[in-house]
């Protein structure tokens, strides 16, 4: 009964989601106050039916109601209860009903913290996410009903994949769809600017603080995803260039992107048109992401062919939304553009270079990841796009954007000499350079990579710091500072962090395959790692070969670590379980491979890793994560935008 | 130094073609060198695979072929018509299981032993390397005598 219920709500969303659409766009154009007024309620009313929806899902699951087609497949009596509920987005259908939470989430957002923007504008917004609500509920309604009952009811479920249980799927699919579908939201705002024309400093303002909340949601859920599959895949990568990771990191470098150029409409009334067009890719690169992963498309472009409605729905759904704002766009894009002028040197334009290399990036990495699809869609060949296409072509175009940043940061908005910026910048350039060059020497052997990557991590850090320091001496009263200044830097040096690890990790890991009996020892990275047994332990819904490893610096045992090798119950899928012992300056990670058939003695395959500052790569993406938010909560966001405030008052500020 | 909106855009545009340019260079540069291609048994059998280039095989793990010595394991990859012999050295993945389906990323030697230096099973058991079923395909319509289209 629930899970009919739940579908009960979802056929109910639609015409609630259609209404709202239509009467709320119509109403924010013709200005009839009474549909207008409708937005927000109807925006509420949507919110309840999907959560509910949601909720009759996860019963269904909790309960282990297995007549329920998805649940049957994406669950077992014996799965623990936090990972039954984490199985409701595990599979295909699920993840749609999730991604149309979060929109409803967002929309819910918009109708309660939307005081200061005038109603009309409001309605727009909500009417255009309603009508992409419509699309998915559409999509779920007709291809993907996660609702679909068995007649013939299965004594047990078919599992959750053993992979996906695990802590880190509990909170990285939802953080992650909350950044996709984030971008929705500055999506939507620009498509109500080109309807009403008016793109000022105030729709940057209420913009930024949306576009940057789904960026911070972004940079959290691909951190997460980075760090689960370091420790989950059990083979240390924590990033393999996967077309899964890519769909997540393209509209991630393109919001980066937008949070940037939004501050410049905002502060300069410049690059509206730049804006409006990075807010409309970065959400059709996230509708593009979501239908890659969940679509089957990237095993098998010929997935498609097996569900040809999904594949039509799908083309269908990207079409319109991207062409249609695209047309529109065209259409009205030359009522927004405005002209200000700034000198060559100046902020505006190392913001506009670095704009243009994140994009850069994003289309080389989409190029990458979508290449493979269509030469096998067209039947010309399989073939692959290997990381070491990715790496060469990332690193050598995201090199100038650290190097860009910190000068886009001291320069000033409209007009600054190269003299300034160089004299201010010299002693920060110096140093960075002979600590960044100097800094391999301790590590190991010296590498040009290695000393790049540290000399421009300093090079931001250092700055930052200089400015910091500044802002605290200089300023008669730095409490008026805007704590988004303070959020700036904090992102920036996150961005640091961020490149220290990555720069560590690629110049001094140490990875060894050994053989392993009992007692044996294996060195690495000055570390010493001894096999001193292996035992069988029970799981909830595995048996697993647990290995104790002595791990050993001198002559001291640090500590015992547990690797495992897991044979689930449901699948007799073995999974492998690697063991971490982390800290600050580096990670060592043993995983137990294979049992090998030795002489008589019993032995095994074992990795094991030693990986110098590998945690920075994550610490440094919370603390841009932090960055954001600080960005975020400005109190400049929150207040109730007088009626007259135009373009000339912003234009005056130089902040 | 203000420059005029006119020569703004035409330095904006100068600038974003240069990076273009720049960009397109290296994809280029790289694409060249790093695509993989992918061949099945049988394409390895006819010769049309590439000596010296790493490429990748797909099929199944043929029954009882596989023989470990340490940590090196030999095994045959098989599309029922021909078969590769491979050796890859180090862990394999722990969906790697004889009679079921294997992708290898390797160089051809000129003994006609395939040495891995990736091995790819995936994350599920009933999941079968898309690359690996296209060469049980291709295996199951040269016997059959069809063609593609």
């Amino acid at each position: 009964m629930i899970p009919e219920i739940g579908h009960f709500a979802l056929i109910l969303a639609l015409p609630v989601a259609a209404v709202l659409g239509i009467l709320s766009l119509v109403g924010g154009q013709t200005g009839r106050a009474d549909w207008i007024a409708l937005a927000r309620p109807g925006a509420q009313v949507l919110w309840l039916l999907t959560g509910f929806s949601f909720l009759c899902l996860t019963y269904a699951f909790y309960t282990n109601d297995f007549s329920v087609l998805y649940v049957s497949q994406h669950s077992n009596s014996l799965l623990p209860d936090l990972y039954r509920v984490s199985a409701v987005w595990g599979g295909h259908e699920g993840s749609l009903l999730l991604w149309l939470l979060m929109l409803c989430s967002w929309m819910m957002a918009v109708s309660i913290f939307s005081r200061q923007l005038p109603d009309a504008m409001v309605a727009r917004v909500l009417g255009v996410l309603a009508l992409i609500a419509v699309g998915f509920l559409l999509f779920m309604l007709i291809t993907s009903n996660p609702f679909v009952r068995l007649s013939d009811i299965p004594a047990d479920g078919r599992d959750l994949n053993p992979l996906l249980q695990d802590p880190g799927l509990v909170f990285h699919p939802p953080m992650l769809y909350m950044g996709y579908v984030g971008l929705a939201i500055p999506f939507a705002f620009s498509i109500a600017a080109l309807l009403n024309g008016r793109l000022d400093a105030a729709w940057a303002r209420w913009t930024r603080p949306w576009a940057i909340a789904s960026w911070i949601c972004l940079t959290i859920g691909i951190a997460l995803g980075s760090w689960w599959a370091y420790y989950e895949l059990g083979w240390g990568g924590w990033w393999f260039w996967d077309p899964v990771e890519n769909a997540s990191f393209l509209p991630w470098l393109v919001s980066t992107a937008l949070i940037h150029s939004l501050a410049v409409t905002e502060k300069r009334g410049l690059f509206r048109s730049w804006t409006i067009m990075l807010s409309l890719i970065a959400f059709s690169l996230s509708l593009l992401g979501t239908f890659l992963v969940r679509s089957g498309v990237l095993t098998s472009v010929h997935a498609f062919a097996t569900d040809p409605k999904r594949g039509v729905f799908i083309l269908l759904f990207l079409t319109v939304v991207v062409g249609g704002s695209l047309i529109l766009f065209a259409a009205r894009s030359g009522k927004v553009r405005a002209g200000g002028s700034f000198s060559l040197v100046s902020r505006e334009t190392f913001l506009l270079v670095n704009n243009v290399l994140l994009t850069t990036a994003a289309a080389a990495v989409l190029l990458g990841t979508l290449y493979p699809l269509f030469i096998d869609a067209l039947n010309l060949g399989k073939l692959s796009v290997g990381p070491p296409y990715f790496n060469s072509v990332f690193a050598p175009i995201m090199t100038p954007v650290l190097f860009f940043m910190v000068i886009g940061s001291y320069a000033r908005w409209k007009n600054d000499t190269v003299a300034n910026l160089s004299q201010k910048l010299r002693p920060v350039a110096i140093v960075s350079v002979l600590l960044g060059c100097a800094a391999p020497l301790l590590a190991g052997p010296w590498s040009a990579l290695v000393a790049m990557g540290l000399t421009l991590s300093i090079w931001i850090v250092l700055a930052s710091a200089v400015q910091i320091y500044r802002q605290l001496k200089d300023t008669a009263n730095w409490k008026s500072t805007p704590i988004s200044y303070w959020g700036m830097h904090m992102a920036h040096i996150g961005i640091a962090v961020c490149v220290v690890g990555i720069t560590m990790v690629k110049g001094y890991e140490t990875e060894k395959d050994v053989r392993m009996t009992i007692g044996d020892t294996v060195a690495v990275g000055g570390y010493t790692f001894r096999l001193t047994g292996i035992s069988q332990v029970p799981g909830p819904n595995y048996t697993a070969d647990r290995g104790n490893v002595e791990l050993i610096k001198g002559d001291k045992v640090l500590r015992v670590l547990h690797p495992e090798k897991r044979t689930y119950f449901s699948s007799t899928m073995p999974m492998t379980e690697a063991a971490i012992d982390s800290g600050p300056t580096r990670d060592v990670y043993v995983s137990l491979g294979e049992r090998l058939e030795g002489d008589g003695k019993p032995a095994w395959a074992m990795r094991v890793y030693h990986k110098p500052f590998i945690t920075w790569i994550w610490m440094g993406c919370f603390l841009m994560a932090i960055g954001g938010g600080m960005a975020a909560a400005d109190k400049r966001y929150r207040k109730k935008v007088a009626a007259k405030l135009n373009l000339n008052e912003v234009k005056g500020a130089v902040a | 130094m203000t420059m005029k909106p006119r020569h703004k855009r035409t330095a904006m545009i100068v600038g974003a073609l240069a990076a273009l340019s720049l960009a397109a260079y290296f994809v280029l540069n790289a694409f060249q060198s790093n695509l993989v291609f992918f061949f099945t048994p049988s394409q390895v059998g006819a010769g049309e695979a590439p000596q010296n280039r790493t490429f990748r095989v797909g099929g199944l793990v043929k029954e009882g072929s596989v023989k470990r010595d340490n940590l090196t394991v030999a095994f045959i990859v098989t599309d029922s018509l021909k078969e590769v012999p491979v050796t890859y050295t180090g862990i394999l993945p722990d969906l790697f299981r004889e009679g079921k389906g294997v992708v290898a990323q390797g160089q051809l030697g000129t003994d006609g032993k395939f040495t891995a230096s990736e091995v790819l099973a995936k994350h599920d058991e009933n999941y079968m390397p898309p690359e690996a079923q296209h060469a049980l395909d291709q295996a199951e319509i040269e016997k059959t005598g069809k063609t593609l289209k």
